[in-house]
């Protein structure tokens, strides 16, 4: 195996470390922070409240809505032109349908929520911690919510799957091993994903067992993201 | 095999294991899957015999009939008001629940209710696409004149009205204002300057410390050791709250 050892040390199964903060927003109906290695994520929830555009508004359910927005400074050297792109826009659907499962919104006909995820620092598997704060920002702004959701990037580097991946590792393909990067979501007690992306080439058997991994690792952070949430509704 | 996995005022949140087995009864804030009950929000959970309920410790004001708000009147429609409740759904005033005055044909409403005035005023009907009417025939509902409002979590106003009134009762007696609190998390108090300082740091208290319990006592406590008189928590009847 070419990639017998991490970079950083860390087992094949092990995240990087992970703080989470919940209520770290005061204005903000509900508001997390999840970091995770040298990646951080802001998330502020806010709503229900009433959807502009009109046309955007539906009779039947509530609008789940949600911004992913790099801060230029937070890249790796060059800056990251402020004002969203296509691939802010891509991430900010798939946050939404990695959390529309676990919500009901049937209850706020024609409003929207609006869920705003920043970060100020970015070391990969950024898309994964702004799922992870936006799932604990939601639940802070006392949404119903099935279960919580929390994601991860799993990948195979030169053959080794590996959890969490870093920037470092994303890179590091060499002429005859790839990379492949795979952010996942899963909602815990069904064990059902929620988000499945994959850049780069990876077997069947790979990408199942890198799934696998993937699941039990998001098993470890939803510990973390409902302890966040048990600390500050027990602090106060 | 039936158990219960968690105790009774733990904090949950969404997607705890509660309790496995069928005996279990999900109420509020928790659902069932399969053989286990889970929670789906967080809040406090409370075990009444077989029933578990999930008491919300956070979260938006949800309408419903017969409720008490604050609002605000932003708009005067052909025979009514539109009246902002602070929260995505904003609801009708209709002259008929308006006044009990004759209005005749033509009349300026807008001499009754104007721009932004802000009413007392009761839900009379909710309809699943969230189109509210209040009405302000009942008592104590009304326009309010002068004072200042503040946004306090939907999900706190009991404790601050408290048992039968009980805590409101005794943040006036002790500071001498005027107080009115809707469901919709919207405080309004008119009163002097120094009573209104202290109200505002005794509502934000009850906030901060909603769930923990012997507020009455901690807040009665903290009146009397900032106004220096002596405060007694007494009910008082659901007129006297404004």
């Amino acid at each position: 195996m070419p990639y017998p050892k991490r970079f950083d040390g860390r087992k094949f199964d092990e995240t990087r470390p992970i703080v989470a903060k919940v209520g770290i927003i005061a204005r903000a109906d509900g508001s997390a922070m999840f970091q995770i290695g040298k990646t951080t994520a802001y998330a502020a929830v806010y709503g229900p409240r009433t959807l502009h555009p009109k046309w955007m508004q539906n009779p039947k359910t509530g609008v789940l809505r949600c911004e992913y927005n790099m801060l230029p400074f937070s890249g790796h050297g060059e800056r990251v032109r402020p004002g969203g792109g296509r691939r802010a826009r891509e991430i900010g659907m798939v946050t939404e349908n990695a959390l529309l499962p676990v919500l009901d919104l049937r209850e706020y006909p024609n409003a929207v929520v609006d869920v705003y995820i920043d970060l100020p620092q970015t070391d990969a598997g950024t898309r994964c911690a702004g799922i992870c704060a936006a799932s604990m920002a939601l639940a802070d702004a006392g949404f119903e919510m099935t279960d919580m959701v929390a994601a991860v990037a799993v990948g195979n580097v030169q053959g080794s799957i590996v959890a969490d991946l870093t920037y470092e590792e994303e890179q590091n393909k060499t002429e005859t091993e790839g990379v492949a990067d795979t952010p996942v979501a899963f909602m815990p007690n069904s064990g059902k994903l929620t988000l499945l992306q994959m850049d780069g080439h990876n077997t069947r058997a790979d990408l199942k067992r890198a799934l696998e991994m993937g699941r039990e690792v998001c098993k470890k952070i939803v510990a973390i993201q409902k302890a966040a949430l048990r600390a500050k509704y027990k602090g106060e | 095999m039936e158990s219960l996995h968690m105790n009774d005022k733990d904090i949950v949140v969404p997607g705890d294991l509660l309790a496995s087995g069928m005996g279990y009864l999900p109420s509020k804030g928790s659902y069932r899957d399969g053989e286990k009950v889970y929670a789906n929000r967080v809040g406090l959970l409370s075990v009444e015999g077989k029933v578990l309920k999930v008491v919300p410790l956070s979260g938006n004001y949800a309408p419903k009939i017969g409720d008490k708000l604050i609002g605000q009147v932003t708009d005067v429609l052909f025979s009514g008001w539109r009246v902002d409740l602070f929260g995505p759904y904003s609801a009708v005033l209709g002259v008929k629940d308006a006044t009990s005055e004759f209005i005749g044909r033509g009349a300026n409403l807008a001499e009754l209710f104007g721009l932004g005035d802000l009413i007392v005023c009761k839900i009379v009907n909710v309809t699943s696409q969230k189109l509210i009417d209040v009405s302000l025939k009942g008592p104590g509902l009304q326009k309010l004149k002068g004072g200042r409002t503040l946004k306090v979590n939907a999900a706190k106003v009991p404790r601050i009205i408290g048992k039968d009134s009980s805590m409101l009762g005794m943040i006036m007696q002790a500071t001498g204002i005027k107080i009115a609190v809707g469901m919709n998390g919207i405080v309004w108090i008119d009163g002097t300057p120094e009573g209104e300082v202290v109200a505002v740091e005794t509502i934000e208290k009850i906030q901060n410390e909603a769930h923990l319990s012997g507020l009455t006592n901690k807040i009665k406590d903290f009146l009397e050791h900032k106004t220096g008189k002596k405060v007694v928590a007494q009910a008082i009847p659901a007129e006297g709250e404004s």
